[in-house]
């Protein structure tokens, strides 16, 4: 069992739904309130990753954040070192992979609240903010409990995207779905296992914190 | 139990309005053509086929939407004015609203859906002032339950008790009977004219029914696909319809000239 593995794809995956929350609030309500052109083509890229395989998203954040190109130099600079093969490269391919995981769940939370709740929430003297924090996200809530879930999970298991941009550096970018191929290559069955166990359970917790999110609020406290 | 002869007390300051002076014109998918007054403490009812307008024009003077032209105006206060680029926010009017399918908070309960539209009063009075409103329509010992453990007058009357916590300066009633069914709705309809009359604010109430519109408001507005097509008292409009499309919506015989 690589421990160390363990924790940064713990930290990995923290990470990326913390950083991730917020631009998917926004978005997530941009795409089911607004009326704008283009929209069509923001829905179209927010679910892009989902369809594209991780070795070319991980081809393109590899050519895009190198220190080859002007864009990844920028970055380097900016950020005190090269972004490919490291934790904090890592983490921004694993942000952009994940959007349509945390956007898709938060967008149709949104929509799911009738029009006039957020009428009557202007009407009764809540300015937009007050009526977005104490109306809306409420009803949300269940839709970014998932999205943080499935993030969580999506990302603890990503392994094209990582390999392909990251690398296997212990402490840096390996994580433990790379240390699980990695232990098979070298004969290390037992530990595999008990790795690929260990995501099992993961795996398990966040679907069934998703379900019953999704019971807990689509049932008994019911919408009107 | 008579809720309109306590509700005074709690509608109060909010009364300090005026006149509602509503002058609506639009073009375009929603055609709009609007014109009304309603005096402090008086019913005005939009009357006409689903589709006409009537909520369109209730949501404009809530400043839920803005039309291309007119003029909303509320004794001295101008709310909106399109040629002067004037639109209030609707939280910046004290509007109190009554929705259609009611609109309730479904995750707090009877008492925080009332002292949430309470921003205007102390904190420390928000609890005292939403109960004494809970109590006065009728709602005191529900007040820890979600809405969605009410029954639909009881909803309703959730509805009616969170606008008046605003201490509006007008009431705005979207097909409020609609969705109760006839025993309760005929209680409830007294009970909201005669609070209308006691909160001493202009009331607009949305129907396509004649009979709960006759038995609401001193007038009348006729509305048919966004055009206002008749006004007056009922027994004015019932006694000359004035055209046939008036007589059809109030659904009387046009008496042949």
């Amino acid at each position: 069992m690589d421990w160390t593995a363990f924790h940064l794809s713990i930290k990995l995956a923290c990470l990326t739904a913390l950083v991730l929350l917020p631009l998917a609030l926004l978005i997530g309500r941009v795409l089911a309130y607004g009326q704008f052109r283009g929209k069509s083509l923001i829905e179209a890229l927010v679910i892009l990753p989902l369809v594209l395989p991780p070795t070319v998203l991980g081809f393109y954040f590899l050519t895009v954040l190198s220190p080859a190109s002007a864009v990844g130099r920028a970055l380097a600079d900016v950020g005190g070192g090269p972004l490919v093969f490291s934790f904090a490269g890592l983490l921004i391919a694993s942000v952009i992979a994940n959007i349509p995981f945390a956007v898709q769940p938060i967008a149709r939370a949104f929509e799911a609240i009738p029009h006039s709740i957020r009428d009557a929430g202007y009407v009764s003297g809540l300015s937009r903010w007050d009526t977005f924090r104490k109306i809306e996200m409420p009803l949300a809530w269940p839709g970014i409990v998932t999205a943080l879930a499935l993030v969580f999970s999506h990302t603890l298991g990503e392994f094209g995207l990582v390999l392909m941009m990251g690398g296997n550096i212990p402490g840096e970018t390996r994580t433990l779905s790379i240390a699980i191929y990695d232990s098979v290559q070298s004969f290390k069955y037992s530990d595999a296992a008990m790795m690929s166990g260990v995501l099992v359970v993961l795996a398990v917790m966040s679907v069934t914190v998703v379900l019953v999110m999704s019971r807990r609020y689509g049932g008994e406290r019911g919408r009107p | 139990m008579n809720v309109a002869a306590q509700i005074d007390t709690v509608v109060g300051p909010g009364a300090a309005g005026g006149t509602l002076r509503v002058q609506l014109r639009q073009t375009g998918s929603v055609p709009l053509d609007v014109d009304f007054s309603c005096d402090k403490g008086d019913v005005v009812a939009l009357l006409g086929p689903s589709g006409s307008g009537k909520t369109t024009t209730l949501k404009a003077i809530a400043g839920l939407l803005a039309p291309t032209e007119g003029v909303i105006e509320l004794g001295d206060q101008v709310w909106f004015n399109a040629q002067r680029g004037v639109c209030w926010r609707p939280e910046a009017r004290r509007v109190g609203f009554v929705f259609q399918d009611y609109a309730l908070f479904p995750h707090l309960n009877v008492l925080q859906n009332v002292t949430l539209a309470m921003g205007h009063v102390p904190r420390a009075l928000r609890i005292e002032r939403g109960l004494a409103i809970l109590e006065r329509i009728g709602l005191g010992d529900l007040r820890a339950r979600k809405p969605h453990a009410l029954s639909g007058g009881e909803r309703q009357r959730l509805g009616i008790a969170r606008a008046l916590a605003r201490d509006p300066q007008v009431l705005l009633l979207d097909e409020p009977f609609s969705a109760i069914d006839r025993p309760a709705r005929e209680k409830l309809k007294i009970e909201v004219r005669a609070l209308a009359q006691t909160a001493g604010v202009p009331v607009v109430l949305v129907t396509h029914d004649i009979d709960e519109a006759i038995a609401m408001a001193a007038r009348l507005v006729i509305i048919d696909q966004g055009r206002t097509i008749a006004t007056g008292t009922p027994a004015a409009i019932i006694k000359n319809p004035g055209t046939q499309r008036v007589a059809d919506i109030i659904g009387i015989d046009f008496p042949a000239v």
